[in-house]
């Protein structure tokens, strides 16, 4: 069991996450976007790291999006590979269609790097497991585009088909006060999945809250959803 | 086969926030210009050699969506001139 960590250039959280799922016990290799060989026979699951590829050129994640390597993921994600976006990730996995809607310029237009709370909305997919639907989890953000955006109905859909998985929230997972929401997402909308529960992606850094000596272990349970 | 230059104008849809526009906004006023509103838009200017006005546009088109605009939250224009 391994999980292919992409790094592309310009990934910058692709140790971070290694060192994470190692501490949890999960079996983690870094894979080169441009490898000849591709994902590695023994792919488990896939990380798409945090980072700034392609120095965000065009849209922060449309070019990685398009990277060749991107169609062994869409693929491996149909075929049932649990896929995992964070931060860049998440754009990245938004820009190529893995996950729908679009991580854009925070409402603020800085970059945002703080501790936030989050709502886990749902406690029955791989990555919420180790929680309960409704539990509060503090998770550091890092990021200058990571407005939720998309059209309302569907983002009315979405939520009916419950494809929401995280919300910014207070401490009591109370969404209302907007100042909760760091950056402007609409219905304050931290990660969502994608066409099926395995594919995820999530603007804060669960690998950045796994290890006891740098504050909280909240994401823990997120990055376990590469074992379950 | 003509040369042509396409000129692709991507912009955030109607209804989308553009903090980055609001920010410049408001640093032309604090420069004490009057303004009503202001939107901002990317504009790519393709060169490009096509047997036609229309194939030129299908190409450009494509370009546009498949990379140049995010249709969650763009529209795009795109204008054919011979070069």
């Amino acid at each position: 069991m391994t999980v292919a960590i992409i790094r592309f250039g310009g990934s910058n959280c692709d140790r971070d996450a290694e060192r994470a799922l190692e501490y949890l016990g999960i079996d983690a290799e870094i894979v080169w976007h441009e490898d000849e060989d591709g994902l590695p026979a023994e792919t488990t699951g896939i990380l798409l790291p945090g980072g700034f590829s392609y120095g965000d050129y065009l849209r922060a994640g449309a070019m990685a999006a398009r990277s060749p390597i991107m169609d062994e993921v869409r693929e491996a994600a149909a075929d049932g590979v649990p896929v995992l976006g964070v931060c860049n990730g998440a754009q990245v996995g938004c820009e190529s269609g893995l996950t729908e809607g679009a991580f854009t310029t925070n409402e603020s237009a800085r970059f945002q790097c703080e501790h936030v709370y989050l709502r886990v909305e749902r406690d029955d997919t791989p990555w919420t497991a180790a929680y309960e639907a409704g539990e509060v989890i503090e998770v550091p953000i890092a990021h200058g585009e990571g407005r939720y955006e998309i059209d309302d109905d569907r983002l009315d859909e979405l939520e009916e088909e419950g494809r929401v998985l995280f919300r910014y929230c207070d401490e009591n997972g109370d969404v209302d006060d907007p100042s909760v929401n760091p950056n402007g997402s609409k219905h304050n909308v931290a990660g969502v999945l994608g066409d099926s529960e395995t594919v995820a992606v999530l603007m804060p850094h669960p690998e950045r809250a796994t290890l006891p000596d740098v504050g909280g272990v909240d994401g823990q349970g997120i990055l376990e959803g590469f074992a379950r | 086969m003509t040369a042509y230059t396409a000129t692709v104008t991507v912009r955030l849809k109607h209804g989308v926030l553009d903090p980055e526009a609001e920010t410049t906004q408001r640093a032309l006023e604090r420069l004490g210009f009057e303004l009503a509103d202001l939107r901002s838009a990317d504009r790519f200017e393709i060169d490009l050699e096509a047997d036609s006005t229309g194939e030129a546009e299908d190409r450009v088109d494509e370009m546009a969506e498949r990379l140049l605009a995010n249709p969650t939250i763009h529209d795009y224009d795109v204008d054919i001139a011979e070069r």
